[in-house]
């Protein structure tokens, strides 16, 4: 099941934006996401909006042409080169490569990739293969993110994944070979069952694979999936926050022992260079359209989502009608919230002039050079950091 | 003629109906409300006079109503005569024996009621001798004769017995079927005495409830003695001088209904369009300001709160709406008795008194749904009465500040409990008594199998949880009452509780020195569950002075972040935080330790409640 939208305004039909929202677009940075539905299968933990062929009547050529018309409708509204792309998923590489090359085409087509863009599409370990990925490479992406989550033969069964432990290496491999420098691994830790060792051991192939960037992420039990009725039912234990916590600091020490440098919460790369440009944009506020079913958007304080079922979003396509299902214009305090809680997050921290630090536990923040950052300790509290500094 | 202010004393009847909790009163008065046809057939509903939500959830009467019936006598030497019945139904609960004995003021005779398959029970007796007291008729009726259950023969021997008359005179009716009532009906009118009082006197009457309606002010009901009140009077307040002119005058029939005038012996409200709760206070007595009395009439003795608690807003900023509030609340009803106070966990709130902790949860619920209020309590206590070694003596109503000088001799107080049980179980009543401090001071039969048990024990081990332990240990079948009975000496000890070394002013109790582990153990044990893990490590710990009786510890919480991919959708992290911001909201700040509000609740809660019965 996938997760519920937010509320919110109505989108205009045009999708036009209040055009205080376009004024200095680009300063900010100028990002395309293309989210793209579909999954071989749904994982137990997963409430991205995604769906398995058996749940849709809607062939990935419908798919592409919805977006492509999604993309038109854009290029009424804004105009901008365009620095980072990221398809994301579900799994865009469930996709033809051609056509996620048509989809980046129209990309480059409207608007232009800035010299140096950076285009990074999800995959799934088991959908690529030697050949695809030397494709992907040919077309355009730069930087592909795997979804390893462990090698743990057990946990990836309890995650309900379909590859085998080895096989998110091999794809690194592959991936290399097809000429792809920035590579991620994204790992699960803290899945019931998984033992420190086999924590270790994920963390250990994933360092040995040449990934230059690691994303490792708490297994969060979301309401409404198939996990959360195990653990209700009693079948699968309750994640254990403590245990999350002892993960991450094995995280933390293998990663940096490895070279790797934290710079968000649950991202690791190797040099700066490696670190994910799309996200940074995320999180440092920056513009970009989203694309395609519950796809979210951000373009100067408004932000809207598109609507989540595949044949909505294109029906409302077919008709020409923005396929935007709300949006909100974010009031100043909104937007220093949401300030404080993406860039507290970041290794860069917040500069001393925009919080008030004793509002915060000691040892949590590191204070030097006129900025806070989150020490280790802090960035397994993030969140409470953040509360305090905004309460 | 049976018009208000028209009718003949001697044709009017005014009784109540008492009754332990549960006998049927107020399905009785359902029967009567029927047979007279004050009530439109469309709109009877069960408990009809149960008028208040929290009345109709639980199933119990907290109010008394009264209402005016016209009789027409069906049988016997007076039948066809037209009579008026001021007919008032009473709460059973022992929380509200005060609203008893001021229903029983404004009447001449009591019906008192058991049920034939329950028999006579402690309430039974005290609403028996409270009518005693005041002189008033009874007439006693068993109830409920349809049940399969039902031994009228053997409790009309048991009740005949009590009040000294013959087990016919017993009447038998079934509040269910409705059987026997008009016969009762009758009876009322033959045996009750009508009211006396002098037609042509200056006014007096006697505020027996003064209730705050929303829509129309203050209404206060009252019983007319002497004179006459007529709807163009400008009535005048006793105690205060003060003068109304009256908007409204009527009576209550069950429904207001507006009329000229009530005299001698008649029962009626009076709207005058006061707002301050303080200007119609029960007891009063209300003349006519052209013509007004001398002399006041008896008034009512100001009932003695028996438990205490804080109440505080969860929102400090809801102070003032709180005070407004009980302010409402307290016109209609004289026991609440309320003071602010401070208290460095809960910030400002109000130290309030109570009847008993049925009354305090009710005063609570309705000040949460009725005034849309989220309120803190805290543990309920009794008042102690310390007196230093220099001879000062402070009386303590919360125990957070019972006095840290010399302390000489600290005096609790007691009260005088009845237990009726089936004497299979007076072994476990014995030993239920004995652990909670009572000693033994009579016991009598009442009749072959039914054991009246008498205790003089400290109020403070009565009032929480005795009962629901006595309704355990005798299989249901045991029922209690108590009545204040003077104060005693003891060996009593504060025990307090603290956070990271802080001491919480609003888990502070004071318990007899035996106790005082057991309370440590559990409040600290409870505390560990009840608040969340902090940024850091949070001991508890129990203790009395200086020295520490129990101790918990609340381990560092080590991660609290949201480590997930969410991709673009950060309204819905936004959301999150907001909504995390919302609980941080509703914490309570005790040092650094963030408490949530629930913490306070459950852990001050008894783990039994008030409610005498399942009804919730
Ligand atoms: N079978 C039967 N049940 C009755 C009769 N009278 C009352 N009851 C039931 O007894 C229960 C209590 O009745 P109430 O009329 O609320 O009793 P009460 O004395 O007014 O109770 P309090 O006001 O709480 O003291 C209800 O479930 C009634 O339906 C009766 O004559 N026969
Ligand atoms: C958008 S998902 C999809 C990527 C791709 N389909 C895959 O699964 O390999 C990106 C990442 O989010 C993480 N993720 C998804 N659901 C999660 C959950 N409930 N708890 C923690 N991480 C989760 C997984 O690591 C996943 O690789
Ligand atoms: S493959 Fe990825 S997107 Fe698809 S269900 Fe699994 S975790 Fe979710
Ligand atoms: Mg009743």
């Amino acid at each position: 099941m996938a997760a519920a939208l937010p509320e919110g305004d109505p989108v205009p039909s045009d999708g036009a934006l209040p055009s205080p929202a376009l004024e200095g677009l680009g300063e900010r940075g100028f990002g395309v996401y293309i989210h793209v539905p579909f999954c071989a299968s749904r994982c137990g933990y997963c409430d991205f909006n995604t769906y398995t062929a058996s749940e849709l009547s809607f062939s990935a050529g419908d798919y592409v042409d919805a977006v492509l018309a999604e993309i038109k409708l854009a290029s009424g509204i804004l105009a901008h080169p365009v620095e980072t792309v990221f398809f994301g998923g579900g799994t865009p590489t469930l996709l033809p490569t051609d056509q996620l090359a048509r989809l980046l085409d129209a990309v480059r087509d409207t608007w232009g990739l800035a010299p140096g863009a950076e285009v990074t599409t999800e995959a799934n370990p088991e959908s690529v293969s030697p050949a695809s990925l030397k494709a992907l490479r040919e077309h355009g992406f730069t930087r592909i993110s795997l979804g390893m989550q462990s090698a743990a033969p057990g946990v990836l069964r309890i995650l309900d994944r379909q590859h085998t432990p080895g096989r998110a290496i091999a794809a690194v491999e592959e991936a290399r070979t097809a000429g792809f420098k920035n590579i991620n691994l994204d790992l699960i830790y803290g899945t019931p069952g998984e033992s420190a060792a086999d924590f270790e051991s994920s963390l250990e192939l994933a360092i040995g694979s040449g990934a230059d960037h690691v994303s490792a992420y708490s297994l969060i039990v979301e309401d409404g999936t198939r996990l959360a009725a195990r653990i209700d039912r009693g079948e699968i234990a309750q994640p254990s926050d403590d245990v999350a916590a002892d993960r991450y600091l094995a995280a933390e020490a293998r990663l940096s022992a490895a070279g790797f440098e934290w710079y968000e919460v649950s991202n690791w790369a190797r040099f700066e260079q490696a670190r994910c440009r799309h996200n940074l944009l995320y999180w440092r506020g920056g513009d970009w359209w989203g694309f395609g079913p519950g796809a979210h958007s951000h373009v100067g304080g408004v932000r809207w989502w598109n609507v989540k079922h595949p044949r909505t979003y294109g029906q409302r396509l077919a008709s020409g009608v923005s396929p935007g299902h709300g949006r909100e214009i974010l009031t100043a305090s909104e937007r220093r919230d949401e300030h404080v809680m993406l860039a507290m997050r970041l290794a860069s921290g917040l500069p001393l002039d925009e919080i008030d630090v004793s509002k915060v536990e000691d040892g949590l923040l590191d204070v030097r050079g006129g900025r806070a950052t989150l020490t280790l300790r802090g960035r397994l509290l993030a969140d409470a950091v953040i509360r305090s500094l905004l309460t | 003629m049976i018009q208000p202010g028209a009718t003949d004393p001697a044709a009017i009847r005014n009784f109540c109906i008492i009754a332990h909790i549960d006998h049927g009163k107020s399905t009785l008065a359902d029967r009567m409300l029927q047979l007279t046809e004050v009530v439109d057939p469309r709109l009877m509903r069960a408990q009809y006079l149960d008028r208040m939500d929290i009345e109709r959830e639980r199933g119990i009467t907290i109010k008394s109503q009264a209402v005016r019936m016209p009789w027409k006598v069906r049988e016997g030497e007076r039948a066809g005569s037209q009579a008026v019945l001021n007919m008032i139904d009473t709460p059973g609960h022992v929380d509200f024996t005060y609203e008893v004995s001021r229903s029983l003021a404004a009447c001449e005779g009591a019906v008192l009621l058991v049920d034939a398959a329950q028999g006579i029970e402690a309430q039974t007796l005290a609403n028996l001798y409270l009518a005693l007291e005041n002189n008033l008729t009874i007439i006693p009726v068993l109830n409920k004769i349809d049940l399969p259950a039902a031994q009228p023969d053997k409790y009309a021997e048991e009740l005949a017995h009590l009040i000294g008359c013959e087990p016919e005179d017993c009447h038998r009716v079934s509040g269910k079927t409705g059987e026997g009532v008009p016969h009762l009906l009758d009876e009322i009118v033959r045996k009750f005495p009508p009211p006396v009082g002098e037609a042509d006197a200056p006014a007096r009457a006697m505020i027996f409830d003064s209730v705050y309606d929303i829509y129309r002010g203050v209404v206060t009901y009252v019983r007319v003695i002497d004179g006459r009140i007529e709807a163009r009077d400008r009535i005048k307040m006793m105690s205060t001088g003060a003068v109304h002119e009256l908007l409204e005058l009527g009576v209550i029939s069950p429904e207001p209904v507006k009329s000229k005038a009530i005299g001698v012996g008649e029962v009626g409200y009076l709207i005058t369009g006061v707002k301050d709760v303080r200007q119609s206070r029960v007891g009063d007595t209300v003349t006519i300001n052209s013509r007004p009395a001398k002399q006041a009439l008896g008034g009512y003795k100001d009932p003695k709160p028996m438990v205490y608690s804080g109440l505080y807003p969860l929102d400090g900023s809801e102070y003032p709406d709180l005070r407004e509030a009980l302010d409402k609340l307290k016109l209609n009803d004289a026991a609440l008795v309320y003071e602010p106070e401070s208290s460095a966990a809960l910030g400002f709130g109000f130290r309030c008194g109570f009847l008993g902790l049925l009354h305090l949860e009710i005063i609570r619920e309705r000040l949460e749904r009725e005034f849309n209020l989220d309120l803190i309590s805290t543990a309920p206590n009794v008042v102690y009465r310390v007196l230093m070694e220099d001879g000062e003596e402070v009386v303590v109503t919360n125990p957070s500040e019972y006095p840290t000088g010399k302390v000489g001799e600290v005096y609790e107080p007691t009260v005088r409990a009845t237990v009726l049980t089936p004497n299979d179980f007076v072994g476990a009543v014995m030993e239920l008594c004995q652990g909670r401090r009572g000693s033994l001071r009579g016991m009598d039969y009442l009749s072959a199998d039914r054991v009246e048990l008498r205790y003089s024990m400290p109020l403070g081990e009565i009032i929480f949880d005795f009962f629901d332990q006595l309704k355990s240990r005798t299989k249901g079948y045991a029922s209690l009452d108590y009545e204040p009975s003077g104060e005693q000496a003891a060996e009593l000890v504060k025990v307090d509780i603290l956070l990271q070394g802080e001491p919480v002013d609003a888990f502070s109790a004071i318990v007899h020195k035996d106790k005082a582990y057991q309370y440590g153990t559990t409040i600290a044990a409870k505390l560990r569950e009840l608040i969340p893990r902090q940024q850091f490590e949070v001991p508890i710990q129990a203790a009395i002075g200086s020295r520490v009786i129990a101790r918990e510890t609340i381990r560092a919480i080590r991660k609290d972040v949201l480590a997930k991919c969410y991709g673009g959708d950060i309204t819905r992290k936004r959301k999150l935080l907001e909504k995390q911001k919302e609980g941080k909201k509703r914490m309570k700040m005790v040092g650094r330790v963030e408490v949530p509000q629930e913490a306070f609740i459950a852990a001050l809660s008894t783990s039994e409640s008030a409610g005498d019965k399942g009804k919730k």
